[in-house]
């Protein structure tokens, strides 16, 4: 915008510049005016936390995970979702496919009571368990379609919700292709995993992360070779649910077959 | 006269129009919140606000400080990857008033199977019981102790721990076939399999004994020639060992 | 798929299959299913009106106030579904403080307050501006007051001035079109645009809603029209009628092509969504999809328009006909909004399986409060028409140069002549 300053100046010169200026600028004075912000607050933590500095994702391994629902238990505990069976953060699927090649799914209150046994007769081919939670999506659908800004991409990678700041339209429960969201019957505004990010900025893992008895579930950064979930990156081959729907999912799954979706 | 006066209808529309800009504009400077669109069309504020949420799970590191006895049994137990609140539960509150607060202690019979207990979609190798039948009525912790869960009694039997290969192969040709006739299995295995691992067959004439043509074995099983059956494979590249099918 | 895993059939009643444990609850209820309905109906009688106004089709000129003020009424009843199904109504006006660009929901609030503010305020002001003027002068008691404030201080009603207003009508109305093609256009790209959705995500939603929502405000108006030519017992202009109902028969025509080649073209490209919305179409949608929207709502009122309108019929059947054909449009149409809207939520996002919507009667979002919604754009429409009496004088007609052209008739009919 200033690169065209001319070494002389007419009059004329002049005046066109300096309307080329004013057209140049005059988006930003007007949105000045219009967003009429008064300083940054809500910046850096004393302790030098420091957002930029973080990209948090979940890494998670289907071969490890036996599906006694303690995520979903914990997770309810941490983030006080309602118990209601129809409230989730997060929960774990079973998926039984049947030798004739038919996935059946099902997630009795998100996995937190166990799994009632098959019948008899099950002709089992394979059959996993998978965690779900919010994906945390880089091109997140719910973010783009909040009208208010109520929900959005944090800094530090994970996707919020502004519980003072929700209308409770519930457009991107609609637009979250993963049924990660849900509408708080309490507070009537959209509630989702967060990452446990309160226990994040603490320098502790997510409450599903740290009572998962079998550590399929890996938490770490994207881009810190230190982390753990850098080992499970390297050493595993990666899936992401939907990845058709471009979302940019990080929560990567390994040994997630094609029905898992 | 009159020809190019301004219409006299607009004069009020356009007052109103400036009114109603200005009445948005004024409202956008009182009602926005302060921090909106620091960082992004959002409110910055709320992500402190979220940060501030309080904590239910202390987290492992915060039981050490006092029970390091039983984080160094756990630690070197097959139990050493669960962490305490696992089983004990959202501890924070223990932890800020020890005396006040106690995690709770599942001892029923209900809560090790959640982990334990059989169920045909957990990941083979890992130990299950069929929770009806496996010493109904005493609690689990009357024989294992939940810290360094060694089992009361070393199993003898493989399928103790192994139980969907054992069904696989309980179904099979092979039924009869003791597991020891192709791995070999170092008695340490029994005591600690994460460290002392038995061992898988490596060589493709682990097989030849019942399935080669110029095999030794006595009873009927299907032969093929070794010498030009699948030659660059392995058997069990193609055939499942635990549940062979010949097609 | 056989269910192995009963499951989930005792703890969810209705539901069938996986579904994901967060989408047992409906999202969005029959308010969301009220909301584009109503801004279809404003938006078709807008295009109705616009008619007359920009292509001087003569013949609607009786409909041409009625019209407009109909689709103010509704117009401004139709946010208030939206308002009553939000968690925090109160904090609605953030949509206008902190719109966030990227959001279709949050755009619409800015298309609405265009149409509502600059295009049809404006158009009925200046189309109204002389007889409020007048009736600021002659009328008497609190009701003179009011319309003092509506004329807004201008009481110039020279021949000048009105040809002046009657050039902003038109310069609004030509505005106006693309106005209301983009307000419900943009309802239906609220939809179109959640990829997460297979039965949503189609660019041809602000293409088919566009054109139902013409099909529904032509057919409202002509409800309308009626009604209320029976209740003030007049006349009926038959030419009139006779156009809206030609209107209402092409434009259910080119709705049904585009509902159809939408059905086609997801049928043929069958991706991976096909099965569970061809279960859905065939067990939770079937009375509403294939028995409402399709048969009673618009296969048989195009075969009616058509044996009304073509037909050898006197003008008494003719209009009952016409009448019967509007109100089992309208009946297609809300079952269209239904079927989009519930229909886009009883099958889960894992296609895996179905659920169902309960709705109660009573509460916020019952059943109740949606016929009380629907209700209210015809109490506003009742209190517009008194405030702002949108009838033409029978004998006189309102515009000069207004004839009844004999081609506008069916071959063989009577002229106009029906009295009620």
């Amino acid at each position: 915008m200033t690169n065209s300053r001319p070494e002389s100046r007419s009059p004329g010169m002049a005046r066109r510049t300096f309307l080329q200026n004013l057209s140049a600028k005059l988006p930003g004075l007007i949105a000045f005016f219009a967003l009429a912000k008064p300083g940054k607050a809500g910046a850096d933590e004393p302790g030098g936390y420091d957002p930029e500095q973080h990209n948090y994702a979940m890494g998670i391994d289907i071969h490890k995970c036996i599906g006694c629902g303690r995520c979903a238990d914990a997770c309810k505990s941490e983030n006080n979702v309602p118990r209601d069976e129809h409230f989730f953060r997060s929960w774990v699927e079973r998926y039984v496919v049947t030798t004739d090649r038919e996935a059946h799914v099902d997630s009795p209150n998100g996995g937190i009571d166990g799994f009632p046994a098959l019948p008899d007769d099950t002709d089992i081919l394979r059959s996993f368990f998978v965690p779900k939670l919010c994906n945390h999506c880089v091109k997140a659908p719910c973010v783009q379609v909040c009208p208010v800004g109520a929900t959005f991409l944090s800094r530090d990678g994970v996707v919020l919700v502004d519980e003072s700041y929700c209308v409770g339209c519930r457009y991107c429960i609609q637009a979250c292709p993963y049924g990660a969201r849900y509408l708080h019957p309490e507070k009537q505004v959209a509630d989702k995993c967060t990452f446990c990010y309160h226990r994040l900025r603490e320098g502790l893992l997510p409450a599903c992360v740290e009572v998962c008895p079998t550590q399929a579930r890996v938490f770490g950064e994207i881009g810190h070779k230190s982390s753990p979930l850098h080992r499970f990156l390297r050493f595993n081959e990666i899936t992401q649910l939907k990845p058709y729907l471009n979302t940019e999912p990080k929560v990567y799954y390994a040994g997630a077959d094609g029905e898992v979706i | 006269m009159f020809r190019h006066k301004f219409p006299a209808q607009l004069v009020p529309l356009a007052v109103l129009f400036v009114l109603a800009m200005t009445a948005l504009l004024v409202a956008r400077a009182f009602l926005v919140p302060e921090t909106f669109g620091d960082y992004g069309p959002y409110r910055a504020n709320s992500v402190d606000e979220i940060a501030a949420q309080p904590i239910v799970y202390a987290g492992a590191k915060a039981c050490e400080d006092c029970h390091d006895d039983i984080v160094a049994l756990k630690s070197d137990s097959h139990h050493q990857g669960v962490a305490c609140e696992a089983c004990h539960g959202p501890a924070a509150g223990h932890v800020d008033a020890p005396d006040e607060v106690s995690p709770q202690i599942p001892r029923g019979r209900g809560y090790c199977p959640l982990c334990h207990g059989y169920n045909p979609s957990r990941p083979s190798g890992f130990p299950q019981i069929l929770s009806d039948r496996h010493n109904p009525g005493r609690p689990c912790i009357a024989c294992h102790d939940p810290h360094a869960p060694t089992l009361p009694r070393t199993p003898e039997e493989c399928d103790a721990c192994h139980r969907e290969i054992a069904n696989d192969k309980m179904v099979s040709p092979h039924t009869m076939l003791a597991c020891t006739q192709c791995h070999s299995v170092p008695n340490e295995h029994l005591l600690s399999p994460r460290s002392a691992r038995a061992l898988k067959p490596t060589d493709p004439g682990t097989c030849a004994p019942c399935h080669s043509e110029s095999g030794t074995a006595k009873f009927e099983a299907p032969t093929i020639n070794f010498e030009s059956h699948g030659e660059r494979y392995l058997c069990w590249d193609c055939h499942y060992p635990h549940h062979p099918e010949a097609n | 798929m056989t269910p192995i895993l009963p499951l989930l059939l005792l703890t969810i009643p209705g539901a069938e299959g996986y579904i994901y444990p967060n989408e047992y609850e409906l999202h969005w209820s029959i308010h969301i299913v009220l909301y584009p309905y109503l801004t279809g109906l404003v938006a078709g009688a807008f295009i109705l009106a616009s008619l007359e106004k920009v292509f001087n089709v003569k013949v609607l000129q009786p409909i041409y106030r009625l019209a407009l003020i109909t689709s103010l009424a509704f117009l401004i009843a139709a946010p208030l579904p939206l308002m009553a199904h939000l968690g925090h109504p109160e904090r609605s006006p953030e949509m206008f403080l902190t719109p966030h660009t990227s959001s279709a929901m949050a755009m619409f609030g800015f298309v609405y307050a265009w149409y509502l503010m600059v295009v049809l305020l404006l158009e009925i002001w200046f189309d109204y501006r002389k007889d409020i003027v007048i009736w600021s002068r002659d009328k008497k008691g609190l009701i003179k007051y009011v319309y003092k404030v509506l004329t807004l201080g201008v009481t110039d009603i020279s021949e000048r001035a009105i040809a002046f207003d009657q050039k902003a009508c038109k310069f609004i109305t030509v505005l106006g079109i693309p106005s209301a093609f983009l307000l419900h256009g943009y309802v239906g790209f609220i939809f179109g645009s959640v990829k997460a959705n297979p039965w949503w995500s189609s660019v041809l939603m602000p293409i088919v809603f566009l054109f139902s929502a013409i099909v529904s405000g032509i057919a409202l108006v002509l409800l309308v029209y009626v009604i209320t030519s029976l209740v003030r017992w007049r006349r009926i202009s038959m030419p009139c009628l006779n156009k809206l109902a030609e209107l209402l028969l092409y434009a259910m025509i080119i709705d049904l092509s585009l509902e159809m080649l939408d059905f086609i073209h997801r049928l043929y490209e069958s991706e991976e969504s096909i099965e569970i919305l061809s279960k859905m179409i065939s067990s939770r949608l079937f009375i509403s999809l294939i028995v409402t929207q399709l048969l009673i709502g618009s296969a048989l009122p195009v075969l009616t328009l058509i044996f009304a309108r073509f037909g050898r019929l006197p003008d008494e059947m003719r209009r009952m006909f016409y009448f019967i054909a509007a109100i089992l449009v309208q009946v297609g149409i809300f079952a269209t909004r239904w079927n989009v809207v519930i229909g886009g939520q009883l099958f889960s996002k894992s296609l895996r399986g179905l659920t169902t919507y309960k709705l109660e009667f009573f509460g916020i979002e019952g059943l109740l409060a949606a016929v009380i919604l629907l209700l209210l754009p015809v109490l506003f429409l009742w209190i517009l028409a008194k405030l702002l009496p949108p009838w033409v004088p029978e004998d006189q007609p309102h515009d000069t140069g207004h004839r009844t052209r004999e081609v506008d008739l069916p071959p063989g009919s009577l002229p106009s002549s029906g009295t009620v």
